[in-house]
């Protein structure tokens, strides 16, 4: 009986009964404040409409059902895990961790599917059996404890109805109190970046071989994949090179393309072209990555050797890989120019039209209005659209991915293949499930770095954004 | 600026002329800037459909099995299917049967695995009546590309009217010409390509040859597929000449296979039809067998878990930061880290979920629902920030009426601000759900990149998302994956397109000035 219940699966068998329990509640709620009510003008006799009083007992009844299953969810796999660790031989239980981990998740992972054949070991079947029934006791103990918290609930719900009662006041409360905590889990995510590569950063640098922090931050030598060099350097570098690239490409083409939507273009072109432009920004990038290796790749590889064949240039002057920093730095400019030009013409259209218009009556052509005034007057946006540019070009990942190779070189060729750090995290974390290893955990290591840069970035801009605004408003 | 200081010897005129020079450049340069970044965004979408159009379709060939070859209907193997593939390819070519090499070349036209749908076919109907059954099965990836593309460039000519076949010790083939000037003018011809060598088929009525040696009125051939004439006669059918234009070397589908093609083609047996497993199959590792279902199907998982999560608490977290939060240093908090989580690299979400999920709640990998997770804590500011510009948008006037009536502050919220603002949320939060189908690089991190061969039926099935799969076929080492990865993006690019139109038309229909 335990051991078939714990084979069930779960997400029904709670959502279920607290749907089930809510809307029973709800509705006995009102119609018992219907009744009470009966043969008087409802409104005017009670304090809270009969809906109301629903939606207090619902509450009472849900919030301790949810609580006692939020526990199970937390406490029941590893109670079960606990329980049976203790009961297995002890030549399995000196194994070492990981190991056990291992058996544990296969024991579960069979307990949970309804349909799996013995597998002929008669201890792992054993396990899962018993594995199966410890859970099949933690769920009846959960159902049992939820059964009588939501009695509970419901019965003390009820007798606090009355005519009185200020159902309302406490169902408004209930229903700010969750508003704040759909706002506090936004912070919550930043709180669990923050303090996941904290973590993981710190456990890195403590790894027996790992390095130091300073040869992590300033060594030279980067070959995490098979290696124990951790000298994130070249990462740095081919991070900022493609960067620079990008905004090479990115800044003139988006600014001017700013410029001349706010100033020239007519309001006929400009509704054509702005959402032409937020197109770019919409792909994918994954569809960029695919576009930089396949089209653009073989473009820059064919003109360094172009280059190279020429004349009066060494053979060897340019390296001409297949993948290339110039073809990710190219492609990652395009991507951001829509990040650019959109930010610009916010900062470029802020700037008050009295100075336009002062301008052109000094006699000033447009283009002179536009660089002696608009521009000046527009600087500081201007800056802050591009950090932010930048900054969205460190952390971008599958351009480089695709496109810019893994070796971690510090070369300025710009058609040599170059590394970053995004690629090295998802070459370092892309199917492997050990988090113990140095090689896993200095992505996390990396993460930080690229965390905290980026953060900086951000941070600098919207002050920036946020002064200039509250200067012109 | 631009005029630091005027030299005397410039006229005003001079200087005018200058000035509006440079009025002109300024905005060549912004025309320039924009024609650049809209041309880019034509050659990404040109060039991709260009690639991705080829994947669309697919060449099958058809052949008639007889049913008697299966013994129980229920039960078909893959293997007994495929054994009567086989043997139908051995009765087409039979001088297969006695040359492994040969053979090989042969059932390698189609994979083992491209007789599925046929034996789920078969499985299905029990009955097993003794009509033949009509297989279509998918040519290999090499040699499907090679009929997309390489075979235009062959080119054949006729250069003989009839010809006498005889055999050699060695297992070659000698074909005399009966016409007066025998093949000389072939011959020159030959001659004349010796600087850029070629391979050259030869076929005298059904049967294929590879030209081996031309020497006056004699060619020396191996035989590669179709049925021989008689040996020894004067068959009537003209003898032609197919040029390749290119080396076995640089080709990745042998003569043999050629030839075996050009028979079957002649047969009518290969046609182009579309691809319908790109829609229908689960990833493969034989890119014409590959189908993006599973990652379709696993999108959808994850979008459902995403909208699940992410809208709901991004709303209500907009409507407390913008309806009841009173100016505090906790709200103005978590404002600034709203703007700034908005823009922390989405990276960084896959590590915060292999960390969190993964490692410390012990969820399984590669599953929707973690991803779903994840992208939700990634557009949730998104949502947040869309949804507070909408409800800022709703007029104060109609909150001031609201209370002035009676109605509590949340009774005015849900009431009456949060219906009004309805629209511009949803628009918000299509975008956001557009941002979060096309996103790659977290979802990585928390293993969505597995091969996945099974069409996922719940957000815990593992599963991949067609993003992933993008990268993964882009990864793939055969050529063919690339029109395959290109069809994809089409597919994708479709989905968000589709999204965004909604989003416009239901900013176009719904929103209201005040």
């Amino acid at each position: 009986m335990l051991e078939t219940l714990g084979h069930l699966p779960i997400g029904w068998l709670l959502i279920a009964p607290l749907a089930a329990a809510g809307f029973f509640a709800f509705y006995s709620g009102r119609t018992q404040i219907g009744a009470l009510s009966i043969g008087s003008s409802i409104s005017a006799r009670l304090h809270s409409q009969p809906n109301y009083h629903g939606y207090f007992l619902t509450f009472c009844t849900v919030l301790p059902v949810a609580v006692v299953f939020g526990l199970y969810l937390l406490f029941a796999d590893s109670f079960a895990r606990g329980t049976l660790l203790s009961e297995l031989p002890d030549y399995l239980t000196q194994r070492g961790e990981a190991q056990i981990a291992f058996f544990m998740d296969r024991v579960s992972e069979h307990a949970q599917a309804q349909t799996s054949a013995p597998t002929g070991n008669t201890l792992f079947d054993a396990s899962v059996e018993r594995f199966a029934t410890l859970i099949g006791l933690a769920r009846a103990v959960a159902f049992g404890s939820a059964i009588i918290a939501g009695t509970l609930g419901f019965r003390w719900g009820r007798k606090q109805l009355s005519r009185d009662f200020a159902a309302r006041n406490y169902v408004e409360r209930t229903i700010t109190a969750l508003l704040f905590i759909c706002a506090a889990i936004a912070i919550l995510t930043t709180i669990g970046i923050v303090l996941s590569l904290i973590f993981e950063t710190v456990r890195f640098f403590s790894l027996p071989g790992g390095p130091g922090v300073f040869e992590f931050l300033f060594g030279t030598n980067w070959n995490a994949q098979t290696g124990q060099d951790f000298g994130a350097v070249p990462l740095f570098f081919g991070t900022l090179m493609i960067a620079l690239l990008a905004m090479l490409v990115a800044v003139p083409v988006g600014l001017f393309s700013a410029i001349y939507l706010s100033e020239y273009a007519s309001p006929k072109f400009r509704n054509w072209a702005k959402p032409a432009l937020e197109l770019l920004a919409g792909i994918p990038t994954v569809v960029y990555g695919f576009f930089a290796a396949t089209l653009i790749a073989p473009l820059v590889r064919g003109s360094a050797q172009w280059i190279n064949g020429l004349p009066f240039t060494p053979d060897t002057l340019l390296a001409a890989q297949p993948t290339s920093a110039l073809a990710a730095g190219l492609v990652m400019g395009v991507m951001i120019i829509p990040f650019v030009s959109s930010l610009s013409d916010d900062v470029i259209s802020a700037v008050p039209q009295v100075l336009r218009d002062g301008a052109l009556a000094m006699g000033a052509t447009r283009s002179e209005m536009i660089k002696q005034v608009v521009l000046p007057a527009a600087f500081p946006g201007i800056v802050a659209a591009i950090l932010l540019a930048v900054s969205r070009a460190i952390g971008e990942t599958m351009i480089v991915v695709m496109a810019a190779g893994g070796r971690a070189l510090i070369t300025l060729d710009p058609s040599s293949d170059i590394t970053t750090v995004t690629y090295q995290i998802v070459s370092l974390l892309t199917g492997d499930t050990a988090f113990d290893s140095a090689r896993t955990v200095s992505a996390f290591a990396l993460g930080f770095v690229l965390f905290g840069i980026t953060l900086l970035f951000n941070i600098i801009a919207l002050r920036v954004v946020q002064r200039y605004r509250e200067a012109y408003e | 600026m631009s005029e630091p200081h005027i030299s005397p010897a410039i006229t005003p005129a001079e200087r005018l002329r200058r000035r509006r020079n440079a009025e002109r450049r300024f905005k060549l340069y912004g025309q320039i800037a924009i024609c650049t970044a809209i041309g880019f965004l034509a050659i990404l979408l040109l060039s991709i459909g260009f690639k991705a159009s080829s994947a669309f379709s697919r060449h099958m060939v058809e052949l008639s099995l007889e049913q008697t070859e299966f013994s129980a209907a229920s039960d078909v193997k893959v293997t007994d299917v495929n054994l009567a593939v086989r043997d139908r390819l051995l009765e087409i070519f039979p001088e297969a049967a006695t040359d492994r090499a040969h053979r090989a070349d042969l059932f390698a036209i189609t994979t083992r695995l491209a007789v599925l749908p046929l034996r789920d076919r078969l499985r299905a109907k029990r009955d097993t009546s003794d009509m033949p059954v009509t297989a279509r099965l998918a040519l290999s990836d090499d040699l499907d590309l090679y009929l997309k593309n390489d075979i235009r460039r062959h080119q054949s000519a006729i250069i003989g009217d009839a010809g006498r076949l005889s055999r050699t010790e060695s297992g070659l083939y000698r074909l005399t010409d009966a016409g007066p000037d025998g093949f000389v003018s072939f011959q020159d011809q030959v001659q004349a390509m010796q600087d850029a060598p070629q391979d050259i088929l030869i076929s005298l009525a059904d049967a294929w040859f590879e030209l081996r040696e031309v020497s006056g009125a004699v060619l020396v051939l191996s035989h590669l597929a179709g049925p021989l004439p008689t040996l020894g006669e004067q068959s009537s059918a003209p003898i032609s000449a197919t040029y390749l234009n290119s080396l076995s070397e640089n080709r990745r589908v042998s003569l043999r296979q050629i030839a075996i093609l050009l028979h079957l083609l002649d047969r009518g047996d290969v046609s182009r039809r579309f691809n319908t497993s790109l829609f229908t199959n689960a990833d493969s590792t034989y890119p014409e067998l590959a189908g993006a279902a599973a990652a379709l199907i696993g999108s959808l998982f994850t979008m459902l878990v995403t909208a699940l999560f992410a809208l709901p608490v991004g709303v209500l977290a907009a409507v407390y930061l913008e309806e009841f939060a009173r100016k505090s240093r906790l709200t103005s908090i978590i404002e600034v880290n709203i703007n700034n989580l908005a823009a922390v690299p989405s990276i960084i979400f896959g590590l915060l979920g292999a960390a969190v999920f993964l490692n410390a709640f012990g969820l399984p990998r590669s599953v929707p629902l973690v991803g779903g997770l994840v992208l939700g804590l990634l557009v949730l500011p998104t949502i947040i920030i869309a949804s507070r510009a909408a409800l800022r948008s709703v007029p104060p006037s109609v909150r001031d009426a609201a209370l002035g009536l009676g109605a509590s502050p949340t009774q005015t919220v849900f009431h009456h601000v949060l219906p009004l603002a309805a629209p511009g949320i949803l628009t918000g939060a299509i975008i956001a759900m557009a941002r979060a189908l096309g996103e790659t690089a977290p979802l990585l991190l928390i293993g969505m990149v597995a091969f996945i061969s099974e069409v996922p039926s719940a957000p815990n099935d593992e599963a991949t998302v067609l993003p992933v799969l993008i990268y993964k076929w882009f990864s793939g080492a055969e050529r063919a994956w690339e029109p395959m990865t290109a069809a994809v993006i089409i597919l994708l690019l479709t989905a968000l397109v589709t999204m965004n139109l909604v989003a416009v038309i239901l900013r176009r229909r719904f929103e209201r000035r005040w």
